[in-house]
């Protein structure tokens, strides 16, 4: 199934992108039901996620460099401030320069939303939502959906715990998981399409109060799996953000809508 | 201002209206009075309006520090400024652990405002922080203690102002999800809130808060360990520290004070789980403003501090020494590290403690129903120059029940494996002159006795004299089927003054 899938995407005609390219930088997924930490009240039983192909690796400091070469208003110092807050590749050495602190294999850190969404959309692709990435980051190397794995936790856990004061590893590091994506966890925060609405409650412990102003967005989401903390962290980081917000360890992948 | 004169001027006409009908039935009979005198209104009456004056800076402390009083006689706007720091520390020598801080500390900055001052909290989140933030301040009123107000992303800071409208010590903790965890990584701290009229002065101030840590690694076990999430939900933390690390205030970092001084103690538990029965050994709490609050209960041993509570004590310094600050739950103290120093220096007081005056033999059960007549007959023999064997047989067998049945057993036959028996044993047997030599200078290491292999630390003796040697060794040279003989006191001598290579150092 899986195999088909990846050949269909393949198949799909690209504007500037080569089937090829397509093919070793994503991946495709399935789709299927999936059974988010994420309470939706009008999907108690899991959301249905259609198939899409998914980067295998975070977009790197080399290629998001490409991007903005290729599109200056995207560059620090021309990004417009609603766009992109004034730290947006502050760690760069130029505007069109990586530099020592941003080596062209690492993840590309200090992007807004915004910038992530431009990079996707410059390639005809587009930011994974949030279920997808879930989805995708429900595996480990050998399981499609390991997260009942008290390890599988304690593994995120585990990167969360330790502080991101230290140089980042290069992408394509770490094994791929079960979908031959790579990352997902242990190196990077991910923007995902819908940031803005996961809106979880900014303390935590009033998710049971039914004030919905605060917390039922445009998901009416909360969390659903309380034992599912190293999700809860990621959602919670996100939410933490606006899109014009950046910060040293938030980083993104684009993904592809399989045809209809 | 003007509420605190009112209290006062109500509480002084409490007393006046009390003290003239002093009997106790009376007193019990008025509960009205009680009521007036006992209440300060609290937060409905903590309101002493806008702040006066310029804002001021507040000052923090890091642990075991307190901020000096705020000294101030009506309200005023003060500014906190406090850091979110994620970092790698040592829990316990030779171990590391990833801490998410305020201020770069566990416990964080200490904070010290005023009833009625008008706080404005910046919380700043490191840029290299990987997690969002946010406080809830237990001192705040209002939803969330302002943690819905302060959710704050890595690089970012968020401000909110409070009124402090109780006075009190209250604990201020991070509330992110998951909040187990990110109190379980050192996120609290404690607010003071003075009441009006400012609190006693005291000589000493110190910082002291409880915490309970999870890693996945056991107590002691070197290098970085992780936060272990299994363990928390199970409540079963691998360390309980003060402070944050096993030491952190002792030895050359122990908490100082002065004979003669009154110490106050401000201490917190920031949890996430246990409840500490706080105590300090070798002192009594001359008050406790328990769980943090107004009033004060005197002459305490041990008081309970909850989960994200806290409480004030004092006590005065009387006798120089070492006080140990623990959690009475007393494994803690001693297995998972919940202990702190608080070092008295000043002339000793033998009035009040004596410190050791006699360390003698005390021979409890063991000598139970045994009478001392042997011993002291033997002594007197001893002296007297007319010693026999017999005597020394039966002032050996009282002192053995004393000191050798503990790990030998009454009957000689030790402890298989552990003790090696000294009824019937080849190894005495083999060499009678030993015996002093062991019972003085102790046995460590391999020794096989009746055909069974031994790997033991018997402490030296020492203790003993040449007399009660001589009469433990003749005792068991002939008992359970030993040869016989007689161990003289020269021989014990002898044995004193030679120190065998394979004698133990103690315990």
């Amino acid at each position: 199934m899986r195999r088909v899938l990846a050949v269909a995407l393949l198949a799909i005609p690209l504007a500037g992108l080569a089937a090829g390219a397509l093919g070793s930088r994503y991946v495709g997924l399935p789709g299927g039901v999936f059974k988010s930490v994420l309470r939706y009240e009008d999907a108690k039983d899991g959301v249905r996620i259609a198939p899409f192909a998914l980067m295998r690796r975070p977009v790197t400091n080399a290629e998001f460099l490409d991007f903005v070469r290729t599109h200056p208003q995207w560059q620090r110092g021309k990004v417009a401030p609603v766009f992109a807050e004034a730290r947006y590749l502050s760690h760069w050495a130029g505007p069109t320069t990586l530099g020592d602190n941003a080596l062209p294999d690492r993840p590309v850190v200090w992007v807004s939303w915004f910038a992530a969404d431009a990079y996707c959309d410059s390639i005809g692709a587009r930011l994974p939502n949030w279920n997808e990435w879930e989805y995708a980051a429900a595996a480990d190397e050998t399981r499609r959906d390991a997260r009942a794995d008290p390890a599988w936790r304690e593994r995120i856990l585990g990167w969360y715990s330790r502080p991101s004061n230290t140089v980042l590893p290069r992408v394509g590091l770490q094994a791929p998981n079960a979908w031959g994506v790579q990352d997902l966890h242990g190196l990077v925060w991910e923007w995902t399409e819908d940031a803005s609405s996961l809106l979880v409650d900014s303390d935590n412990r009033t998710q049971g109060d039914p004030d919905k102003a605060k917390f039922c967005g445009a998901g009416a989401l909360s969390m659903d799996d309380r034992e599912n903390y190293a999700v809860m962290m990621r959602v919670a980081m996100l939410s933490s953000l606006d899109g014009h917000d950046a910060t040293a360890n938030m980083g993104f992948r684009c993904a592809w809508s399989a045809p209809r | 201002m003007k509420a605190a004169t009112l209290r006062l001027l109500t509480l002084a006409i409490a007393i006046a209206i009390g003290l003239p009908a002093c009997s106790k039935d009376e007193a019990a009979t008025d509960p009205a009075t009680t009521a007036i005198a006992d209440d300060t209104g609290g937060s409905a009456k903590g309101d002493f309006g806008p702040p006066q004056g310029a804002p001021v800076e507040a000052v923090l402390t890091s642990p075991p520090l307190v901020p000096p009083a705020t000294g101030r006689t009506a309200p005023a706007k003060v500014i906190v400024s406090l850091d979110v720091v994620e970092k790698d520390m040592e829990i316990s020598e030779g171990v590391t652990y990833t801490f998410w801080t305020f201020g770069g500390t566990v416990p964080g900055s200490f904070i010290r405002v005023r009833q009625g001052d008008t706080v404005e909290f910046h919380l700043r989140n490191m840029p290299d922080s990987k997690m969002p933030h946010n406080i809830d301040l237990h001192g705040v009123t209002g939803p969330g203690g302002g943690a819905a107000s302060s959710f704050t992303a890595p690089g970012h800071v968020s401000r909110f102002t409070f009124k402090a409208l109780n006075a009190g010590l209250y604990v201020y903790h991070c509330a992110t999800a998951p909040v187990g965890m990110h109190v379980a990584n050192g996120m609290y701290g404690l607010i003071l809130v003075e009441p009006p009229q400012g609190l006693p002065k005291v000589d000493r101030e110190y910082y002291v808060m409880q915490g309970d840590f999870y890693t996945t690694g056991k107590y002691r076990e070197k290098g970085h360990q992780g936060f272990n999430m299994e363990k928390a939900i199970d409540e079963n933390p691998t360390y309980v520290l003060f402070n944050g690390m096993e030491g952190s205030m002792t030895g050359d970092k122990a908490l100082t004070a002065k004979t003669g001084e009154t110490v106050r103690l401000y201490v917190g538990n920031g949890g996430p789980n246990l409840v500490s029965s706080f105590h300090v050994i070798g002192e009594i709490f001359d008050k406790v403003w328990y769980e943090g609050g107004t009033k004060f209960q005197e002459n305490v041993q041990t008081t309970l501090i909850p989960a994200g509570g806290a409480m004030m004590a004092e006590f005065h310094m009387e006798v120089p020494g070492s006080y140990v600050l623990v959690d009475h739950s007393i494994f803690r103290a001693f297995n998972k590290g919940a202990l702190a120093i608080l070092k008295a220096e000043g002339p000793e007081n033998k009035a009040i403690y004596s410190g050791k005056e006699v360390d003698a033999v005390y021979l409890g059960d063991q000598a139970a129903g045994t009478s001392r007549a042997p011993v002291a007959a033997a002594a007197a023999s001893a002296k007297s120059g007319n010693l026999t064997k017999e005597e020394q047989i039966a002032a050996g067998k009282v002192l053995f029940a004393g000191t050798c049945s503990t790990c030998h057993q009454p009957d000689g036959a030790g402890m298989p494996g552990v003790f090696p028996p000294l009824a019937g044993s080849d190894f005495l047997k083999a060499n009678p002159k030993r015996l002093p030599e062991i019972i003085l200078h102790g046995l460590v290491g391999p020794v096989t006795v009746n055909g069974k292999d031994y790997n033991s630390n018997m402490p030296p003796m020492s203790q003993l004299t040449d007399d009660e040697v001589a009469n433990i060794g003749t005792y068991v040279l002939n008992s359970w089927g030993n040869p016989g003989g007689q161990v003289s006191k020269a021989d014990a001598a002898a044995a004193r003054a030679a120190k065998p290579a394979n004698s133990s150092d103690g315990h």
